[in-house]
């Protein structure tokens, strides 16, 4: 389960962010991809609760800083209320 | 299973065929891919991929500019996904926010530059009508009256000012009720309360858009009711990010505007083609027979009831059914016309294909005999072996995919953009009745001797007439739609035409042919253009229903005609050839035109008027407006 979480959101970085998969790593973040920009970081919130069927809040996206950081995030919100 | 990757594969996928250069193939799996994983993220790497593709691909461009009070740039990218399913390479223009008014009545505004075909204004009821939403309680009946009006006349001088700077469609949203009223339930027991006064604004802005061509309404209180209002709403996204609508619904918003421009860019289906086993009706004829296959009012038939209303809705649309199945032909003919549960019968079909052959070659075969393209065809099947087949040998046709459950068949149906239609003309209304009659006549022109005794058999009488109010809507829709007997294929937008038909240098002729099997309605238009003692022929076009029986003589007879009353000494004409107008090519030479020159765009012909003309077809009986003349 954790393995596929931080891979559907790899794979959602890789798209956002036009990368190849294997390039990006838990520690990837808007400091080390140069087109995760404003708007794309908003596509990802978006991807994010679409695909998971989340609500993320303000806060919560403040904490999406790297790809192992809002991989983090939505473990704990799937766990916290069990789809 | 028909299909081999999974999505991460098929990516892998379309990267290693792109730097094949196999744009093809590429452009399929995309299309897989976006079929199977739609979505924010899948939608950056379908449009960057396009980008790529565009070029190489025989896509329809189409330029959309979305003037907004909201944060639409979200939903962008799943347009452009969904478009290009469509065959459709969408450039989109975001104007700035709430910049709408400067942008429609400023001339030089960036919307303008950006020479759209089609515009979308979305703009949310607080916005455009913020005491209507806000401080509503606060207001006297009189107020709020005033209010409305004033909102009501400011859509009517943005649409004008926007006619006068621009020939582009123009998609409007109404305006939504609001979920929560200041007034409570108060609020349902007046007309002048909030939702009444703004439906009285949504029923002006209709009255508003019919009033002027290519302007059409988006029923937006529709479409969040159908996904539920509750669900559609993200207030905290509207709050931190100006976007209302909740990270789910994106895609259907864009879905929506994607039934206004798969009808405007032309990319519809003239036809469906239905299974029947197991889509049509529940069960296998075959095998289970006329007791065991589920159709009728009870549930699981039901469903299929449902699906077959859906159906008969698209045909009074005017678009035509066809049946495709792997059966026997009296097995399925009895159900077809014996079951007591089926609400569509054989005659609801142009074309039927019952037997044991591929559905590719079947398809194939029923697009010749409607005599339309395979691009026109558009697939429905239970089955995704025979899904596959036919979009891996035909990608032209639209294929449909059905859900899994055959509750939802109907609802898919009646959402797919591609049997959207902005008009609807008689010719529509009356298609599958004309096809009908058509299969008669082609029956009767087998048992002649010469094609002049089939022509005269036929007693056709062609009206005549200048493009009119009542007409041209229908002269519109045919310059959009005739491919192939259309000598210069120059589409026009029915504000276009109304324009032109305001000048006199500018002729535009309907023909409505009649025989003694039916009528076609208006299946024709010309359009000439004066320059000094020369008239040119801008457009030249034929349904290609009635191609081959003399009509196109008697159109361009009386253009030639009525260009020399007129007192012009030539008629020129273009030839300008496309992968489809081949039936059209000789056209101007069969009427003795003499070629001027020949490039690399296509031909150019000349009539000499003042010592030739084009001798009406004596077995076609014309009737203008001045009356019947032979």
């Amino acid at each position: 389960m954790t393995a596929t979480v931080f891979d559907q959101i790899r794979t959602m970085a890789s798209d956002l962010f036009g990368v190849p998969v294997d390039q990006i790593s838990a520690a990837s973040s808007a400091q080390t991809l140069d087109n995760w920009d404003s708007i794309q970081h908003l596509n990802l919130v978006l991807a994010v609760e679409e695909k998971f069927g989340l609500q993320l809040s303000p806060e919560e996206i403040e904490q999406m800083k790297t790809v192992g950081d809002t991989a983090k995030l939505v473990e704990s919100k799937l766990q916290a209320a069990p789809r | 299973m028909p299909h081999q990757h999974n999505p991460a594969t098929l990516r892998a996928e379309v990267n290693r065929l792109l730097a094949e250069g196999a744009p093809d193939a590429a452009s399929r799996l995309l299309a897989e891919l976006w079929r199977r994983e739609p979505g924010s993220a899948t939608a950056s790497f379908v449009t960057s991929r396009v980008d790529q593709l565009r070029d190489k691909l025989p896509l329809a461009r189409f330029k959309l500019a979305i003037l907004r009070s909201f944060t639409v740039e979200p939903i962008v990218p799943l347009l452009r996904a969904e478009a290009f399913t469509y065959g459709i390479d969408l450039e989109v223009h975001v104007g700035d926010f709430n910049a709408y008014v400067q942008d429609i009545v400023d001339a030089n505004s960036s919307l303008y530059r950006f020479a759209p075909n089609a515009v979308i204004l979305a703009v949310r009821t607080e916005d455009v009508a913020p005491d209507l939403v806000r401080e509503f309680a606060d207001l006297s009946p009189e107020v709020a009256h005033q209010a409305a009006a004033r909102v009501t006349r400011g859509y009517e001088q943005w649409i004008s000012s926007f006619r006068q700077h621009s020939q582009a469609a123009l998609v409007v949203h109404a305006l939504e009720r609001p979920t929560h009223p200041s007034l409570g339930v108060l609020d349902g027991q007046s007309e002048t309360g909030q939702s009444g006064l703004t439906r009285q604004i949504n029923r002006e802005l209709r009255l508003i858009a019919a009033s002027h061509h290519g302007v059409y309404v988006l029923d937006y209180d529709a479409l969040v009711a159908r996904h539920g209002s509750q669900h559609w709403h993200d207030e905290r996204k509207w709050l931190t990010a100006r976007l209302p609508i909740a990270a789910g619904h994106l895609l259907h918003m864009a879905r929506e505007w994607m039934r206004f421009v798969v009808p405007l860019v032309g990319r519809t289906a003239k036809c469906l083609v239905i299974d029947l086993d197991n889509t049509l009706w529940g069960g296998v004829i075959g095998e289970d027979g006329m007791a065991g296959i589920k159709v009728g009012p009870e549930y699981p038939g039901a469903a299929y009831q449902a699906l077959q209303r859906a159906l008969l809705d698209l045909s009074r649309k005017g678009i035509l059914l066809a049946a495709c199945s792997k059966n026997n032909l009296d097995d399925a003919m009895e159900a077809l016309d014996k079951h007591p549960g089926m609400l569509v019968r054989s005659q609801n079909f142009a074309a039927l294909r019952i037997n044991w052959t591929d559905k590719s070659q079947n398809l194939r075969e029923i697009a010749q005999e409607l005599k339309i393209g395979l691009d026109s065809l558009a697939f429905l099947d239970d089955n995704p072996f025979e899904r596959e087949q036919v979009r891996a040998a035909m990608p032209e046709v639209t294929v449909i995919d059905p859900s899994q459950n055959p509750l939802d068949y109907a609802a898919i149906v009646r959402d797919c953009p591609v049997f959207e239609r902005l008009t609807l003309s008689d010719e529509d209304q009356q298609r599958t009745a004309m096809y009908a009659a058509q299969r008669q006549r082609a029956g009767a022109e087998q048992s002649f001797q010469s094609k002049e005794d089939f022509f005269r058999f036929l007693e056709q009488e062609a009206e005549l007439n200048p493009v009119s109010d009542l007409t041209l809507a229908r002269v519109a829709q045919l310059t959009q739609k005739t491919n192939q007997f259309n000598l210069t294929t120059r589409r026009y937008t029915e504000s276009q035409i109304a324009e032109m038909a305001k000048h006199p240098a500018w002729n535009i002729f309907s023909i409505r042919v009649r025989d003694r099997f039916g009528d076609h309605g208006i299946v024709g238009v010309a359009i000439t253009h004066d320059q000094g003692d020369q008239c040119e022929v801008d457009t030249f076009l034929l349904s290609c229903r009635v191609i081959g029986r003399t009509i196109e003589t008697a159109l361009l007879a009386h253009i030639a005609k009525s260009a020399a009353e007129r007192g012009c000494k030539r008629l020129v004409g273009r030839f300008l050839p496309t992968k489809k107008n081949a039936p059209a090519r000789d056209f101007y030479s069969q009427h003795k035109f003499g070629l001027v020159e020949k490039n690399g765009e296509g031909s150019l012909w000349s009539l000499d008027l003042t010592r030739q003309q084009v001798p009406f077809p004596e077995w076609v009986k014309l009737i203008t407006a001045q009356g019947a003349h032979d």
